[in-house]
């Protein structure tokens, strides 16, 4: 493609993570370019949300550090961190779970227009018209256009799952994390996601994707990290990862 | 209108008919029935329905929005009253210096106490609060007596320096000479309605700060509170910072404290430590919760509520049992009274606890709750599933879920 195809948003630098004698993360290095795909795989417990945690400013690494797009993420709050454009959606639905399906949309927008502190007391939400059809339209998108006024809380995991991915969209991130983001989800309600995110894909936004489903993985990945014991045990495209016996051993082949 | 939808135009307009008209509307039973004691209409109560429906809306931005539940709001109350009858006491009994100096000291206090408060969440923010609040009601009573004046409480004297009295001022609180304790009488057949210059000028504050509310309430920043209620974690990996948000409504139902402990001592000047103690930040709690958390008419009908019950409920004793069932059998009479009077006179308060169980158990959502389960059996429920088509949709969207149960 063209000549920036090369052009790394987000280092991972040798990162470790323990908990008590548990080496959660050990050696992680991670290059993902601008406007890829790239899908990190593993067995349960092989430390993908842990490296996400790590990314987002849940967890500090024991050691390591994270830069994105020339600034470093280690230290730095987790608003801070969204508000130089990383988003998440997390692999047990963080939601709002009182509030009407719009609201939960509407409200990220508002971190993304106005910033991390500003107040709007003196303005009505009628008023927010922008913002407002820009919620209605992602929610048309992910399919929850006719409950957008049921309370969020009510609705089943998939679809949580999918107005997370909306309440990620409307921000317009440059980096998008997806934990298992179609866990839940209906067969159909995975495609139209995966279609989704080929589209936003489009526009360039690059994602780190967690996924078991294959499915979703290989119609998604540009590259595959795979995780084992919470290190990296293979890298690279997809054809090669899928033929790589180390992660048929660890991994894929855990099956036969 | 004035920022709201057309729905909540008349919703204000409805509350501030109910409020101006509430001397007839707490007046329903002819002075000459028995049921005259149960009439509300007059100027010291109908005042403290009004100051404590303002001290309960401002506490309602804190506890009913964001979740956090205060134990020291009273402290503000305080700080409100003492505030009040220092302008008495170094300007003249002109009520307005006094209220705005007592917002802005209780604001002040707030945005200390919120600060620290703040760093905690959960049981432990109530605990910091009732601390800060405890503190102040100590100090008051020591170190702090030459600003309170400690157990006898702050008041006036002919010895104070009063710099603004001039020679026609009026020396009780009054506002550019109106008089707050000033009243008219108007009898109207049987009834006899009362029309105070304190409580109408209560009344229009406290409509004015309702309408306030109602603006926090629709406004982003009122979504963003909201959010904090229901998870916290989300907002701040969505980009919010949400400390700012929490000390802005921390700040803001201070300063409703304040002006509620002002209008306290703006109807009768003087101001006691008591206010401070932490029955009286209790009260407010009660007061929002039994009319209905996060709900904008709850706090002032569960103010209202109680301060009915305090000063109503508290004087039904024996004697007035004895009325009531004087025409029954002696045995029958015996009996009733001894079922009943535990419950009334200075048994007011073991009622309220009653009901405040039965409401907590039965209708979480207090009042407001039981109001819309009552309305709704009357009503037809509307049809569900909207499939009406996109282009109308957003407007009437918006128009609903910026309606969270009134
Ligand atoms: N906060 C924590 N404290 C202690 N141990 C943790 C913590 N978070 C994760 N772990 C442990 O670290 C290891 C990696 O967990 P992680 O959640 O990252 O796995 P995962 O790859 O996301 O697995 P899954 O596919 O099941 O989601 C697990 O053994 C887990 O128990
Ligand atoms: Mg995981």
């Amino acid at each position: 493609m063209s000549t920036n195809v090369h052009n790394v948003v987000l280092h991972v630098d040798d990162v470790h993570k323990t908990f008590g004698g548990l080496h959660a993360l050990a050696d992680i290095d991670l290059a993902v370019e601008e406007g890829k795909t790239h899908a990190i795989i593993g067995p349960n417990g092989a430390g993908k949300s842990t490296l996400l945690n790590v990314i987002v400013g849940r967890l500090a690494p024991t050691s390591g550090a994270v830069v994105f797009d020339g600034q470093v993420l280690t230290g730095k709050q987790p608003y801070e961190i969204n508000q130089l454009g990383v988003a998440r959606v997390f692999q047990t639905p963080e939601i709002f779970p009182d509030l009407p399906v719009l609201h939960n949309v509407m409200t990220p927008a508002f971190a993304k227009r106005d910033g991390a502190y500003k107040l709007h007391i003196w303005e009505n939400l009628l008023d927010e018209k922008t913002i407002q059809e820009e919620a209605e339209h992602l929610l048309q998108d992910v399919g929850l256009w006719e409950r957008r006024m049921d309370h969020a809380g009510a609705l089943s995991r998939g679809d949580k799952r999918r107005m997370e991915l909306a309440m990620c969209l409307i921000q317009h991130p440059r980096l998008l994390l997806l934990d298992e983001p179609t866990a839940g989800m209906s067969r159909h309600d995975t495609n139209t996601t995966i279609e989704l995110l080929k589209k936003v894909k489009e526009r360039g936004m690059t994602k780190i994707i967690i996924e078991h489903d294959m499915h979703v993985v290989f119609s998604l990945a540009d590259k595959i990290s795979v995780l084992a014991q919470g290190r990296i045990i293979a890298e690279g495209n997809p054809e090669d990862v899928r033929n790589d016996p180390k992660v048929k051993e660890a991994y894929l082949g855990g099956a036969h | 209108m004035l920022g709201l939808s057309a729905k909540d135009t008349g919703f204000l307009l409805f509350v501030t008919f109910l409020t101006l008209a509430t001397p007839i509307l707490l007046q329903p039973f002819p002075e000459s029935s028995s049921l005259a004691q149960f009439n509300a209409g007059y100027p010291d109560l109908m005042q403290r329905f009004a100051i404590f429906g303002i001290f309960a809306i401002g506490f309602n931005i804190l506890f009913g929005l964001t979740g956090y539940l205060s134990f020291g709001h009273a402290a503000f109350l305080g700080v409100g009253s003492y505030s009040v009858v220092w302008t008495y006491k170094l300007l003249s009994f002109n009520v307005l210096p006094g209220l705005i100096l007592a917002i802005v000291l209780s604001g002040i206090f707030a945005l200390f106490i919120g600060f620290v408060s703040l760093r905690r969440s959960g049981i432990y923010f109530s605990i910091l609060t009732l601390a800060f609040a405890q503190m102040s009601y100590n100090l008051a009573y020591s170190v702090l007596t030459p600003l309170t004046n400690g157990e006898t409480g702050l008041q006036v004297y002919g010895s104070d320096p009063q710099y603004l009295m001039g020679e026609g001022s009026p020396d009780v609180p009054n506002l550019f000479g109106l008089v707050m304790q000033d009243s008219m009488k108007v009898p109207v057949g049987d009834w006899v309605f009362t029309f105070n210059v304190g409580y109408y000028f209560t009344a229009v504050i406290a409509i004015f700060v309702f309408y306030i509310s109602l603006r926090i309430f629709r406004s982003p920043f009122g979504l963003i509170l909201r959010a904090i209620k229901t998870n916290r974690t989300r907002l701040n990996y969505a980009g919010i910072n949400t400390r700012p948000y929490m000390l802005a409504a921390f700040v803001i139902s201070g300063m409703y404290a304040g002006l509620a402990g002002g209008l306290l001592a703006a109807m009768d000047p003087l101001a006691g430590a008591e206010r401070m103690q932490w029955t009286a930040s209790g009260e407010v709690v009660l007061m929002t919760i039994l009319g209905g958390a996060g709900t904008l008419m709850g706090p002032v009908l569960g103010a209202g509520f109680i301060k009915y019950f305090e000063n109503i409920f508290s004087k039904i004793n024996e004697t007035v049992l004895h009325d009531w069932f004087g025409a029954l059998p002696e045995p029958v009479r015996d009996f009733l009274i001894g079922i009943i009077s535990p419950f009334v006179g200075d048994g007011w308060q073991l009622t309220l606890g009653l009901l405040f169980m039965l409401v907590v158990i039965f209708l979480p959502g207090g009042i407001m709750e039981g109001a819309k389960r009552i309305g709704s059996l009357f009503r037809r429920k509307p049809s569900q599933g909207g499939g009406s088509p996109a282009p109308k949709a957003p407007v009437e969207a918006a128009e609903t879920s910026n309606q969270p149960a009134e």
